[in-house]
């Protein structure tokens, strides 16, 4: 299973972070700074994986977002790979175009397309088209806007 | 009261912060107020305020205070109200705040919402966070939920239901009547999770493994689901680059893979699949490729014909002359698991392998290297060399020390002649010689005395070595030892391997005495050179007074250890003369010691830092070290009178540390153990018997094996009593102590343990995770070993606990175990 996602920008600064295991903050902290620390010095050319402690840690660079995914010894490095690429879509179709703005603007919504892509750790839809309908349809049921009260959603 | 910022305005907000300090103003002046908010119970803005909170939160600013609110957005009726506050909960909850159980309840209601986007939702937070009395509690539900004939909500069933699995195992059984007929679905989703699902149920039980290979027929059906996705046509919803849903394809290959282990049928039933999927995947995208991997992978652990394994070994070749540095890595990852079984298939690749060396990513470095490594053999020994020397050079430095190992086990093994044995070692002296580990030294010196023909050719290249730079301390050590012994044969110019050079006796002295003054030279270096300069005083003829000269001169050094040599030195010119050239005779051939090489070590936790025999005492005080038990062992073979600590000895000095602690230890034996405890676990205060060495504080009266303290640091003491099995003599059974002398309690406490790997271990369960303060209560653990060779017993162990607030760990290693637990 993937253990954590993070998604982090090249100066560092945290956009996005999924923990599939129970860990305190604290340490969820020590082990956010040193990925990050450990992955903005690996060089252009270099391959997307790593060891690290008792993990595999898989990372891709889309733009100026790292997305970098820890996953167990027995888990397909390959495979993660796509489903990086795959969650990248789906951000993709959802924004249209998307960049690393919309996701710091918007990332509730990165969140809940994540938690319809993936489950505890493991891929739970593997239909784009599926994916993204789910979220149409959960954005629908949102409470809109009571105009008249002049409250906004959030 | 207006009305809270909006999330988007507060965002925007923050990012205008120019400095770290405005940033943190701004968010401590919008926390004060959702505080406040918080505090009015509103419910209108509450959904806003946790949103801003989560985002702070991301900052890294603490949001605790927002806990207790998300649990009442997860029980409100608004759906926005729902999705934030389960997202609040899978952010800022986790099972160890007691807090997280109030969302149970409310996990349950949802669980049966008329809605399925809100058992959506609380299905994703159970299977993502639930602790497990959470899933104890909640598992009915979910089990109700994987019989559905919704997919939506099936395939988040199956998944939380791997997270219950995997937090409450006992609960495996409920799960297994809805897994009938879950591989039926048309709907990937629910394919993809129930092939997880089965995955996870195979690995944790042999029984639920026989039953699904027997009883529901799964490989059949896996086979059929495998075949229809490579043989259906174009399925846009499923696509990934032409090849159909390769998520659930690699899935499928992993659980075929479980089941086709060790099992003759099911591997044969899936051979022909494994065949197809091998020949015909596309391999020139990623998402091939990752299907191949898995492929090769499930073809290599299962029982499958010849003919399929070297497709698969063939593979992986093709995959080393990728252009994609992912694909080699990869490549060689799975060549080094499977280079043991199928070593011939993988020797067809080496020169690819090899060439990996030069590659400039380090992790692909590293990989060959170890790949490398496994398949020199005596045959291509030479060129092999070659090519790693070559590696060694020009390495980054945390290669090289791994890499003087592995080509030291290698040279040992392989070795065509001594000489070329020779010549390796001292190309890698100069070469690496700062990062060769510490214990190469007394082995190379043992090789070198063992190679008795080639100690003139040795001494001499060492000589040549040392005279243009001896600042590399192993390289140093081990060519001024030579000198000491084989000095004779330098000035005599009786070298027949290579042009014999003109050294005189003056000039063998200056070096040794370069070395003596040098700031490069450490404290251990030291000692072996004036060793090397009094040996000679029975070599050489014309310069024995000024030995005499430099021997007493040392007499008043600084150095402690080289002022104890000097006297004891210079006694034995003095007053013991007619004993010296009987002391000072050439070292006999030794007995082979056993390799213990830092790779022989089992690694724990696949910790690739190697296990160095270093000789750092633990704390505990002075206990004989590694080395000085290679130093006991060498003396059993060696006609020198015993240790008397005044009566110097000619036996090789290895650091010069060993020698007092040694000597120390034989002093302290000699005094009985005050205050011997009698009831171990209560009376004993902190560090008492601190001082003493490791001899026992209370004999295992029983078996009359002594008990060792295997490790005393931070308060935290750990006891090994011993005995032996009456059936099995190759079995020692030792019970580990843990006590805790601090005023705090050790939480979560973790006793694991390594052995070489000539030993077996089996460490049964401790009798608690929690180690009392006060040393008012031990935590107990049974260990077995099996020692089918009679080694001498040496143990790593690695410890961690919760203590103060704060997760401790530490390594150590136990190598003070009493000959009669082993012997």
């Amino acid at each position: 299973m993937m253990q954590f996602m993070l998604l982090f920008s090249r100066q560092g600064k945290l956009r996005l972070q999924k923990w599939y295991v129970p860990l305190s903050d604290k340490e969820k902290k020590k082990i956010t700074r040193e990925l990050v620390q450990t992955v903005l010095a690996r060089k252009p050319k270099m391959c997307s994986f790593l060891e690290w402690r008792d993990l595999k840690i898989v990372y891709k660079r889309y733009a100026s977002l790292y997305f970098c995914c820890a996953i167990e010894d027995q888990d397909n490095e390959l495979i993660t790979l796509e489903i990086i690429h795959r969650y990248v879509e789906l951000l993709d179709k959802y924004f249209g175009s998307v960049c690393e703005l919309d996701i710091i603007f918007n990332f509730e919504k990165a969140y809940f397309i994540l938690d319809e892509f993936l489950l505890g750790g493991e891929v739970q839809e593997t239909s784009k088209k599926n994916v993204l309908k789910a979220i149409e349809q959960a954005d629908l049921l949102q409470e809109p806007r009571h105009e008249y009260f002049n409250v906004p959603v959030y | 009261m207006p009305a809270p910022i909006r999330l988007r305005e507060l965002i925007r907000t923050i990012r205008t912060a120019r400095t770290q300090a405005e940033e943190r103003e701004m968010i401590q002046k919008e926390c004060a107020a959702i505080r406040s908010s918080f505090r009015e119970e509103d419910n209108t803005y509450r959904c806003r305020n946790v949103a801003k909170l989560l985002y702070m939160h991301m900052l890294g600013y603490p949001a605790h205070f927002g806990q207790l609110e998300c649990l009442k957005l997860i029980a409100s009726q608004k759906f926005t109200d729902k999705r934030i506050g389960y997202l609040g909960a899978m952010l800022l909850l986790d099972e160890r705040q007691d807090v997280h159980l109030l969302m149970t309840n409310c996990i349950k209601n949802d669980l049966n919402h008329s809605t399925q986007y809100v058992q959506g939702l609380a299905l994703c937070t159970l299977g993502c966070m639930g602790s497990s009395e959470m899933c104890r509690d909640l598992a009915g539900e979910v089990e109700k939920l994987l019989k559905t004939s919704n997919s939506y909500l099936r395939k988040k069933a199956a998944l939380c239901a791997v997270h219950v699995i995997r937090k409450v195992p006992e609960l495996m059984e409920m799960f297994l009547p809805a897994t009938k007929n879950l591989l039926n679905e048309k709907n990937h989703g629910v394919l993809h999770t129930s092939v997880v699902l089965l995955t996870e149920m195979c690995e944790r039980s042999p029984d639920m493994l026989a039953h699904f290979r027997k009883n529901e027929k799964l490989v059949p059906q896996l086979v059929r689901i495998l075949k229809n996705l490579i043989m259906s046509g174009y399925s846009p919803e499923h696509d990934v680059s032409g090849i159909s849903d390769p998520f659930l394809q690699v899935r499928i290959l992993r659980l075929l893979r479980i089941l086709g282990r060790n099992d003759d049928d099911s591997s044969e039933a899936m051979n022909d699949i494994l065949a197809q999927v091998a020949t015909n995947t596309e391999t020139s995208k990623n998402v091939g490729n990752a299907i191949l991997y898995e492929t090769v992978l499930t073809i290599m652990d299962i029982k499958s014909e010849s003919g399929l394994r070297v497709l698969a070994i063939n593979i992986l070749g093709r995959f080393l002359l990728n252009n994609d540095k992912n694909i080699r890595y990869v490549a060689l990852t799975s060549l080094l698991k499977t280079v043991q079984t199928d070593h011939n298939a993988v020797q067809r690749h080496r020169s690819t392998i090899v060439d990996c060396l030069k590659d400039l990513d380090v992790s692909i470095k590293r990989r060959a290297m170890e790949l490398s490594f496994a398949l020199v053999n005596g045959n291509n020994i030479r060129g092999m060399m070659k090519e790693l020397l070559y590696f060694l050079d020009s390495c980054e430095p945390e290669f090289k020390a791994d890499c003087a190992s592995g080509i030291f086990l290698a040279a040992e093994k392989y070795a065509p002649s001594k000489r070329w044995h020779i010549d390796t070692i001292m190309r890698v002296l100069t070469t690496a010689g700062s990062y060769v580990r510490d214990d190469a030294v007394p082995n190379l010196i043992q090789l070198i005395t063992n190679s008795v023909e080639m100690h003139a050719y040795t001494v001499q290249r060492l000589y040549k070595a040392i005279l243009g730079d001896y600042s590399q301390q192993p390289l140093v050590q081990v060519a001024a030892w030579c000198i000491g012994e084989y000095g004779d044969l330098l000035v005599s110019g009786q070298c027949e391997e290579e042009e014999p050079i003109q050294v005189t006796e003056d000039e063998v002295l200056d070096i040794l005495e370069s070395v003596l003054i040098s700031n490069m030279s450490t404290s251990v270096t030291r000692g072996y050179a004036l060793t090397a300069i009094m040996k000679l005083s029975t070599r050489f003829s014309c310069t024995v007074n000024r030995i005499k000269k430099v021997v007493s001169i040392y007499g008043s050094s600084i150095d402690v250890e080289l002022q104890q040599r000097a006297v004891e030195y210079n006694a034995l010119f003095k007053k013991y003369d007619h004993m010296r050239s009987a002391l000072l005779e050439r070292m006999p051939v030794m007995e082979k010691v056993t390799t213990n090489g830092p790779t022989d070590m089992v690694q724990t936790n696949g910790e690739t830092e190697p296990a160095p025999l270093e000789t750092k005492p633990p704390p505990s005080g002075p206990q004989p070290t590694s080395q000085a038990n290679d130093l006991l062992d060498l003396l059993g073979g060696n006609d020198i009178t015993p240790i008397i600590p005044t009566v110097p000895t000619s036996k090789p000095a290895s650091a010069g540390g060993e020698l007092l602690d040694l000597l120390g230890d034989l002093n302290l034996t000699g005094a009985p153990p005050s205050a011997p405890a009698s009831v171990p676990q209560l009376s004993q205060p902190p560090f008492l018997l601190d001082g003493l060495s490791s001899q026992p504080l209370f004999n295992d009266i029983a078996s009359g094996i002594p008990s060792i303290t295997a490790y005393s640091k931070n308060g935290l003491k750990i006891e090994f009593t011993f005995e032996r099995s009456n059936t099995n003599p190759s079995v020692t059974v030792i019970t580990i102590q843990a006590s805790n002398s601090t005023e705090l309690d050790m939480t979560d406490f973790v006793f694991q343990a390594a052995v070489p790997k000539t030993f077996q271990l089996q460490l049964l369960s401790p009798s608690s995770s929690i180690v009392p303060a006060f040393n008012t209560g031990t935590i107990t653990q049974v260990i077995k070993v099996l020692n089918p060779q009679k080694q001498q017993l040496r143990m790593r162990i690695k410890l961690t606990y919760n203590h103060k607030g704060s997760a401790m760990q530490d390594l150590a290693e136990v190598n003070n175990f009493p000959p009669q637990s082993w012997q």
